[in-house]
């Protein structure tokens, strides 16, 4: 990737996070930590790679994403918005009574959604049905997934991975965001290292492992996922950190239960993107 | 003698050779008589699920999504209770036009015991907002709900039993629509109101009642949800007094429902001649009918019942 491309994801992610804490601090709602943790992975996704038409978000030749990371919604919402989907005013009323960006994604409700964002478990089963459908059409529509690392834990997941794996369903590409609040650091994160690789191997997929942050990793891995020589469904596992970019959600000080910040630590973080902004700005110069 | 089973399978080659759209998936009920018809001339869009429910209904989900009108079948104990999350989560919620059928439904599954024998799927999917339920007595009928179903904007249950059960009595396809029941019999003694294979057993016991001097209206209630409120009603209206009769735990039904629309409508005495809240076991379906009290000779007793309370 050019140099001034990952700029301009970078900018584009530093944007997204300052929405994300503005939207969940004014709703009091959402889980700050989840959020940040996935922005790079639908940034390079809905920057670089979907097929998509912002103004004409049932498009037909489309590609699909289906998300159902847990708490993560704020994350697609402030992409979606950003990418043209909808007005950026709509992220202030987030999970608000008769608001259009409910707390789990509804494809109905929401341009640029395009599947129910579950509960746990429930994405890849949809993405097959995705898949199949394009397959009887005679169409080559790609089917991304983002998932979080605890739906690893779901049964219903592997029913349906079991299922692309049988079914060599080339075209399904599944991004685990594989961050654990620190919280959950003393029993080992599900879907890390060995054992997530080795279970998807077992259901007969391609497995990359990438840092979730780092662009050119991601860019390595989805042009790897698209022309793999069995054809076979690809899952990144994405290493992230929670709360990334704002280092009170970093160090897992949010005030719980919903893991927020006050009004305080929301100015705080909106101070600390602005100054990674002005030092991006201020490296680019020469 | 013919099984709704084929009825419906009969039904879908039809609505398979006008709409390329209708995709059917099954969760390993090949050699069945709902799967092979359609399977044998449709074969690029029959996909055998295994016995994975779950995913099932997530992959009908995104066919749905994919602009594909997918007919789903399983047996409903696994269909309806097993993946009832994902029911409620991916084809409810978001209101998407799936065809759930689930077979083996109620006693049927006879021999195979309590964890078969699905007597609560109706009150599971009736709690569903949005799901519409259908439950054919005979072959016609059945065969008439898949083009229902299919043509139907949101989701839709349909609860399908094993055995061979005689056609109903004439049939008209204009009777068939979501939120309709079928007037087979007219009278002003006593409204019954029934489902599956105890539509039968109504018509039997509206035999024995006119010999008794009490004239039964005989409803085919195919349609549980939305309920045919109007025909209920304008029955209840004439005889005052009403009895259920369904294959199904007394509790979540057809019974409960009827009771709630003629409490607040027009309050009459409703009786229910259903499974009073007990699992099944092993036996043959006619010995459970039986054994459970699900024939005619109970419904007879019950409206004996509610005729001497029936309010006019």
């Amino acid at each position: 990737m050019k140099a001034s491309q990952r700029r301009e994801l970078e900018r584009t992610a530093l944007e997204v996070r300052k929405d994300i804490v503005r939207m969940t601090g004014v709703s009091r709602a959402g889980h700050l930590d989840s959020s940040l943790s996935v922005v790079d992975i639908l940034v390079y996704l809905y920057w670089k790679v979907l097929k998509i038409r912002p103004d004409e978000p049932l498009w037909p030749e489309r590609d699909r994403l289906v998300f159902s990371k847990d708490h993560g919604s704020p994350a697609l919402y402030a992409v979606l918005a950003r990418r043209g989907f909808f007005e950026r005013e709509e992220l202030w009323n987030y999970r608000r009574l008769g608001a259009m960006l409910q707390g789990r994604p509804e494809h109905a409700r929401t341009p640029g959604v395009d599947a129910p964002g579950g509960s746990r478990g429930m994405a890849i089963g949809i993405a097959n049905g995705l898949l199949l459908s394009s397959r009887m059409d005679g169409n080559d529509r790609r089917v991304f997934c983002i998932i979080g690392s605890e739906e690893l834990r779901e049964g219903s997941l592997w029913e349906s991975a079991l299922r692309a794996g049988d079914l060599g369903f080339e075209g399904l590409t599944v991004v685990v965001d594989s961050s654990a609040p620190p919280s959950a650091a003393q029993t080992p994160a599900p879907g890390k290292g060995a054992s997530g690789r080795k279970r998807f191997e077992a259901f007969g997929w391609r497995v990359m492992e990438v840092d979730g942050h780092n662009f050119d990793h991601l860019e390595r891995a989805v042009s790897r996922a698209h022309s793999d020589p069995e054809g076979l469904p690809c899952v990144i596992l994405a290493r992230t950190t929670p709360g990334k970019g704002v280092s009170s959600a970093e160090k897992g000080s949010l005030e719980k239960p919903g893991r927020l910040l006050d009004r305080n630590g929301m100015e705080q973080a909106l101070r600390e993107l602005e100054l990674a902004s002005g030092e991006m700005e201020e490296g680019v110069k020469p | 003698m013919r099984s709704t089973l084929s009825g419906f399978g009969q039904g879908l080659v039809k609505l398979g050779r006008e709409r390329g759209d209708v995709v059917l998936l099954h969760a390993d009920m090949a050699g069945s008589e709902i799967v092979d018809p359609f399977a044998s001339l449709f074969p690029e869009r029959t996909v055998n699920c295994g016995g994975s429910e779950q995913d099932m209904v997530t992959t009908a989900a995104g066919l749905a999504l994919g602009d594909k009108k997918t007919v789903a079948v399983a047996p409903s104990a696994f269909l309806t209770s097993r993946s009832f999350d994902q029911i409620r989560t991916c084809l409810a919620i978001p209101d998407l036009g799936v065809v759930l059928v689930g077979t083996h439904s109620g006693l049927s599954a006879g021999e195979d015991g309590a964890v078969h024998q699905m007597n609560q799927d109706v009150a599971l999917m009736r709690s569903l907002p949005g799901m519409s339920i259908l439950v054919p007595s005979d072959f016609n009928s059945s065969s008439a709900m898949a083009r229902l179903a299919i043509e139907h904007p949101g989701p839709v249950y349909i609860r399908l039993g094993r055995d061979e059960v005689p056609d109903t009595g004439p049939f008209d396809e204009a009777e068939m629509r979501i939120g309709g029941g079928r007037l087979l019999l007219e009278g002003d003694g006593v409204t019954l109101c029934a489902c599956g294979i105890m539509v039968h057993e109504a018509l039997k016991a509206a035999r024995i009642l006119s010999q008794q001097g009490i004239n039964a209206e005989v409803i085919d209630c195919f349609c549980l949800k939305p309920l045919p409120s109007r025909l209920i009603l304008s029955s209840l209206r004439r005889t005052g007094c009403c009895v259920v009769a369904e294959e199904h735990n007394v509790i979540g039904g057809l019974g409960e429902a009827i009771a709630a629309l003629s409490a607040s409508e027009n309050p009459v005495p409703v009786k229910s001649v259903a499974v009073s809240d007990r699992y099944g076991q092993s036996g043959t379906p006619l010995e459970l009918q039986e054994y459970y009290g699900l024939t005619f000779r109970e419904i007879v007793g019950e409206s004996a019942q509610v005729w001497s309370m029936r309010r006019r």
